[in-house]
């Protein structure tokens, strides 16, 4: 046949079958990827997400540091045991400002998409401090360090423009004021008025981890607390089309 | 160079493909494996006419069968709430005094209240309710708010000091560390470990019993037995939620404690806050 005929010229010449190869490649990538940027319901419109707050973000890092993602995952199945172990499955909307989603894939320890306010504050604390102290089957290592690692939120702007870039809708007036409304969120008699108008009035103002430093551990508590909270399901009706 | 053999009689057509002298005996594919891939074909092609596959301009193609995980989902937990409708809406019915008498209701509370029990409740309160520091245990007969099935309902529907609910119960004890000298709550400290007969000091307990009268006995009782109204524990039973130790209580006392627990009612519905009531109430110190 004439056209596997010509096949000899790519087979016979490297460059070439490198150059068709690549436009192979890209085609079914292009077919793969391109229509979930222009598909309606990749990312189906929901109340209430909104860009982490500066402590939140923190503690988010907190969260990539320390590596949670390796045995935690962010990412409820729709599937029957897990709704009913870890609440309404995850919307694609609720991971929109992660850079980089936490998704996860393994879990030896439990989902934490919709953690943030199961427990109390002080278990997270106590939890982080010595795992085994609540639950006593659990094998998390002890993170009780962060307690001691104090934060200044110096840096925290720089984070969020850098989030800002690759797409969070970070205002000018909310990069302007991160350090402050940094140190707001962990101190219930600060002024927070800002950090409210800024972020929604459900953001949580606590001394996180119960003592007067603000600390990682204010941090990172503050960010699980968050987690799966943000989106108002009482307004929202799963498109069963997904 | 190595003579290249010649083609025997009764060989296979080569290809024709000729490398450096090596060449390619033009073979049939085995007929079982272009079988295979000709069905595998067939398959993909059925396949993307029944389930969601193609991209299109606004959406992608649904697939014939109308499938979809969020559907199968959404059928599992319907099915699964329709199985067990007669028996919630049972649940629901009985007033929760009346549940015990009803063994086989009472045995389904007790069993679909424990699976609530070890979902959300077992990562504070212990997988077997014994507890943890600062987590009350739920097996003994100290109730810090209440142990009839009416306060344990309330309880869990609403919490204890969150930010959630309205009705959540709460109290605040102070921090005496900004109200007392070091030494009164040393005293006070040592008259408390003498009301459940721990070793103490005889004469700062003696000072201790004046300052108890004066700052403590408003909430925990004259006698320390404490009040469940505001959540004040008994001092006198031995049982301690943060330590019954020297340091423990001389930590509790100038720094206070503030034990949160997250209100329910908008995590789980009333046939699961009954179920579990049920389930803790049973476990040996339910009033």
């Amino acid at each position: 046949m004439a056209i596997l005929d010509k096949h000899k010229i790519l087979e016979t010449n490297a460059t070439l079958l490198l150059v068709f190869s690549f436009l192979v490649v890209t085609i079914g990538g292009i077919v793969q990827i391109a229509p979930l940027f222009y598909l309606e319901n990749t990312i189906e419109k929901v109340e209430g997400m909104r860009p982490y707050t500066p402590l939140e973000m923190a503690g988010r890092e907190v969260y990539l540091r320390e590596g949670c993602y390796v045995c935690h995952s962010q990412m409820i199945r729709p599937m029957r045991d897990e709704v009913e172990r870890y609440g309404h499955y995850s919307l694609a909307a609720e991971s929109m400002y992660d850079h980089p989603f936490q998704w996860g894939s393994k879990r030896t320890g439990p989902d934490l998409a919709r953690v943030g306010g199961r427990y109390s504050d002080q278990w997270h604390v106590d939890h982080l401090r010595d795992p085994q102290s609540v639950v006593p089957e659990s094998v998390m290592p002890k993170y009780g360090f962060l307690e001691h690692r104090k934060l200044d939120g110096k840096y925290i702007g720089d984070i969020m423009k850098a989030n800002a870039v690759v797409g969070t809708p970070y205002t000018e007036e909310m990069l302007a004021n991160a350090e402050a409304d940094f140190r707001a969120q962990a101190d219930p008699d600060s002024d927070y008025d800002g950090l409210l108008e800024r972020y929604g009035d459900k953001v949580s103002v606590r001394n996180f981890d119960g003592q007067p430093e603000l600390t990682e551990a204010d941090a990172l508590v503050a960010y699980l607390q968050m987690l799966g909270t943000l989106v108002d399901f009482s307004t929202f009706t799963p498109d069963a089309s997904r | 160079m190595s003579k290249t053999p010649d083609k025997q009689p009764g060989d296979p057509n080569t290809t024709g493909h000729s490398w450096d002298g090596i060449e390619e005996f033009d073979n049939p594919m085995p007929r079982w494996w272009l079988w295979t891939f000709y069905a595998c074909i067939f398959w993909g092609v059925i396949y993307t006419i029944m389930y969601p596959a193609w991209p299109l301009v606004q959406s992608a193609t649904a697939g014939v069968t109308g499938w979809s995980s969020r559907g199968e989902v959404q059928q599992d937990i319907v099915s699964f709430e329709e199985a067990n409708a007669p028996w919630n809406a049972r649940l629901v019915e009985t007033p929760l005094e009346e549940i015990s008498a009803d063994a086989e209701l009472q045995q389904y509370a007790v069993n679909s209240g424990g699976a609530v029990f070890r979902t959300w409740c077992a990562q504070c309160h212990g997988s077997g309710a014994q507890g943890a520091p600062g987590f009350p245990n739920l097996l003994d007969d100290a109730w810090l708010w209440g142990g009839s099935l009416e306060d344990i309902e309330f309880t869990i529907a609403h919490g204890i000091r969150n930010e959630e609910s309205d009705d959540a119960r709460y109290s605040e004890m102070p921090a005496f560390g900004e109200l007392l000298e070091k030494e009164e709550i040393a005293q006070v400290v040592q008259y408390v470990m003498s009301l459940t007969n721990a070793q103490s000091d005889d004469a700062a307990a003696q000072a201790g019993k004046v300052v108890f009268e004066d700052n403590c006995a408003a909430c925990h009782g004259e006698d320390g037995t404490g009040d469940v109204f505001q959540g004040a524990p008994n001092l006198t039973d031995a049982i301690w939620l943060y330590g019954g130790s020297q340091e423990a209580l001389t930590e509790t006392v100038t720094y206070s404690r503030f034990g949160v627990m997250p209100a329910w009612e908008n995590r789980l519905t009333d046939a699961q806050i009954r179920a579990v009531t049920a389930y803790v109430h049973q476990l040996g110190g339910g009033q």
